[in-house]
């Protein structure tokens, strides 16, 4: 996993509410049996003139020249709700971008982000807003820094807001570690803890 | 001291509390499918790493897979032969269990784990898809993950978690006629808002809710994530056992006896607290459909699409007012007789035998409008083959109903199959969002009955008021 510590970076607001990971990435962009090769279908039904074309609408934000090399997405309520695809993550990754705040996230997709190097980070509305109204003055100039370790997000006029996150995932996204590798090391307990419950819920265990 | 049901499943899989707060949480089942499954396990295996117990893991092919009749490896959708290929290689060198194309077991995931007996109350059970929530129905921890989660999940057997909050919906009152568990799970999103339960484990409780039977009971889990709920789940109870009785996997013999005595202590104590507690009255509820693109822009059939200013924040005018011009309508706009171009009945919300039962009532000797595409996608094989054994695919074909094989594909535009652009689908699915079942496409979700008694009509139409017969 692409380690995440600083960042600082061009943002883009799509501050509507409860944009779903469809929206994200369609599925008919899902085309490999992999997780490459997803950027080019990010938002896809917002970002080009006709589905499966790729001329670029030129309403759409990301296609502004004002928004080119955007890495940080400022967004509304429930971002990345509806389908698990994590393709949405990948699809956003690959794009650039490194960071999204906004004031809540779908619950799989704010895990996937987590396993992905992409910082969600929840901060209250009003404070997106902010963030929001300056940056947009002069996007390519006013950037956000955004600090893993101390739990910041600046903006260039001095904006100041500190966010959560569990320490655990705080740790592997800051040391770029793997999970299953993290988990692994508490590998004498899981093992101990499953043969218990192999003995006890032993029905569940003697199907096969 | 008092516990909730799912405090008590949570109790029963703590492997441990870790440093930061979150817990490892073991793992009894993971369900994959050939859209993720085909990555996860491809991915675990680059990385040199094992499934650590193959006969927990089971995998369907159900996302990608065309739903046309003599179906085989090849797909509408461009490349989803290849996925459906590598999930079947995948899946042998692992070991685990596969529900492969022409498997008479084959169907959607959360159709077939209930069916064969797959969960079980109490246990945890994970797939990646957002709708695994609707096995909750049966008592279990089932909830949706990503790819990198279901790899970690096979490899550890847990995954590292928060203690979602707790909160129970307590549904009371009794159904009117043509009123459903879908209408019951819609009138609730689009009354406390498609965000309403996030962060939660949703017990749905209260004896509208044991009343139901455990089909109805997965339909009203299966949106759950709709509402953003970490999960939602109903206790176990005698028709529970009822249904679980005899199915492939389910326990047998002293370990049937054993199962059943657990299973009997798993519900919430009296005076244990939740996070949240919502009530609603059932008698209140008509039937229930969206307007909108969110599932929480629905209302009663009735009624006329909202004006805006009654709506609760900016936001969701903003979201609103966006949603009325995809979907080609106006504040005040009524829903019924609104001109419909296609019917669905499918999708893991309903696409149960119960559910073509509901549909084939109203439908029976009637024709569906000549001027809507109608198409019926059964949940599972076995689903299919019930039907047809009770005749019900000859009531949906008389109709003017296509009659499919089972999978997701027409729900969610899986690439390939999909209704025409701008179409006004009238679908039994779970999600209405934008391009959801094909470009442009403008989703209403709403219950069988619904769907049937508007594909005769050609618009939307009162389910109540549509005679229907026993056959």
């Amino acid at each position: 996993m692409k380690a995440f510590t600083t960042h600082c970076g061009i943002a883009a607001p799509l501050l509507r509410i409860n944009i779903d990971t469809d929206a994200i990435i369609p599925s008919r962009e899902m085309r490999r049996v992999s997780k490459k090769g997803l950027g080019e279908g990010l938002f896809a039904s917002w970002r080009y003139v006709m589905p499966d074309s790729r001329e670029l609408n030129p309403d759409f934000i990301l296609n502004k020249p004002e928004y080119a090399n955007t890495t940080v997405l400022l967004a509304g309520n429930n971002f990345g709700c509806g389908s698990s695809r994590e393709h949405a993550v990948w699809a956003l990754a690959e794009y650039g971008i490194r960071a999204i705040i906004a004031p809540s996230f779908g619950a799989i997709f704010y895990q996937n982000c987590m396993r992905n190097g992409i910082l969600p980070v929840v901060l209250s509305n009003e404070a997106v807003m902010q963030l929001s109204d300056e940056t947009l003055q002069d996007p390519q100039h006013l950037k956000l820094k955004i600090d893993l370790q101390e739990q910041k997000v600046e903006s260039p006029h001095g904006l100041k807001f500190e966010f959560d996150i569990e320490t655990g995932s705080k740790e592997m996204l800051l040391n770029g570690l793997d999970s299953i590798g993290v988990t692994l090391q508490h590998e004498k307990e899981i093992s101990a803890f499953e043969q218990q419950v192999r003995k006890q819920h032993s029905w569940l265990y003697l199907q096969n | 001291m008092s516990k909730t049901l799912f405090q008590k499943i949570w109790d029963a899989h703590k492997v441990k509390q870790l440093p930061d707060g979150t817990y490892l949480v073991y793992i009894d089942r993971v369900f994959l499918h050939e859209r993720t499954g085909s990555i996860a396990l491809q991915s675990l295996a680059e990385t040199g790493r094992k499934v650590r117990h193959p006969d927990q893991v089971f995998c369907t092919m159900d996302h990608i897979v065309d739903t046309f009749p003599g179906r085989g490896d090849e797909t509408v959708m461009p490349s989803g032969k290849d996925f459906i290929q590598a999930t079947r290689k995948e899946a042998k060198a692992a070991g685990i269990t596969l529900f492969d194309i022409g498997d008479e077991r084959q169907g959607i995931a959360h159709v077939i784990s209930p069916e064969l007996g797959i969960v079980q109350p109490g246990l945890t059970l994970v797939c990646p898809d957002s709708h695994t929530c609707t096995q909750g129905a049966l008592g279990a921890a089932a909830w949706g993950i990503g790819s990198s989660e279901a790899e970690h999940a096979m490899a550890t057997q847990t995954l590292r978690i928060n203690k979602p909050k707790l909160m129970r919906v307590w549904f009371e009152g009794e159904l009117n006629s043509s009123v459903t568990a879908k209408d019951m799970i819609l009138h609730l999103i689009s009354k406390f808002g498609a965000h309403g339960g996030a962060g939660h484990a949703i017990e749905f409780a209260g004896p509208a809710v044991e009343a139901l039977s455990i089909e109805a009971r997965m339909t009203l889990c299966n949106m759950a994530v709709e509402f953003a709920a970490f999960t939602g789940l109903v206790a176990p109870d005698q028709k529970t056992i009822d249904y679980l009785q005899g199915r492939p996997y389910a326990p047998k013999g002293e370990q049937w006896d054993t199962a059943v005595e657990y299973w009997h202590n798993l519900r919430t104590d009296e005076d244990a607290l939740f996070d949240t507690e919502i009530k609603i009255d059932v008698a209140d509820i008509e039937p229930t459909i969206t307007w909108g693109t969110s599932p929480q822009h629905a209302c009663g059939i009735s009624q006329t699409v909202p004006e805006l200013n009654t709506l609760a924040s900016e936001d969701a005018r903003t979201a609103a007012t966006r949603a009325l011009a995809y979907q080609d309508l106006k504040s005040g706009d009524k829903l019924l007789g609104l001109k419909i171009d296609c019917a669905f009945i499918g999708s893991c919300t309903n696409s149960r035998i119960e559910d073509l039962r509901k549909a084939a009532a109203i439908l029976a000797g009637k024709k569906v409008a000549t001027h809507v595409k109608a198409i019926c996608v059964p949940g599972s094989q076995q689903v299919k083959a019930a039907a047809e054994r009770e005749g019900l695919h000859q009531v949906f074909l008389d109709a003017g109903f296509e009659w499919r094989e089972s999978g997701c594909s027409m729900c969610f535009y899986a690439g390939g199959e999909h209704f025409g652009k701008q179409q006004r689908v009238l679908s039994t699915s779970n999600r209405n969002f934008e391009s959801r079942q094909g470009p442009e496409t403008r989703t209403h979700l709403a219950s069988p009955e619904t769907v049937a008694a508007s594909a005769i009509y050609g618009c939307i139409t009162d389910p109540r008021a549509v005679p229907r017969s026993d056959r």
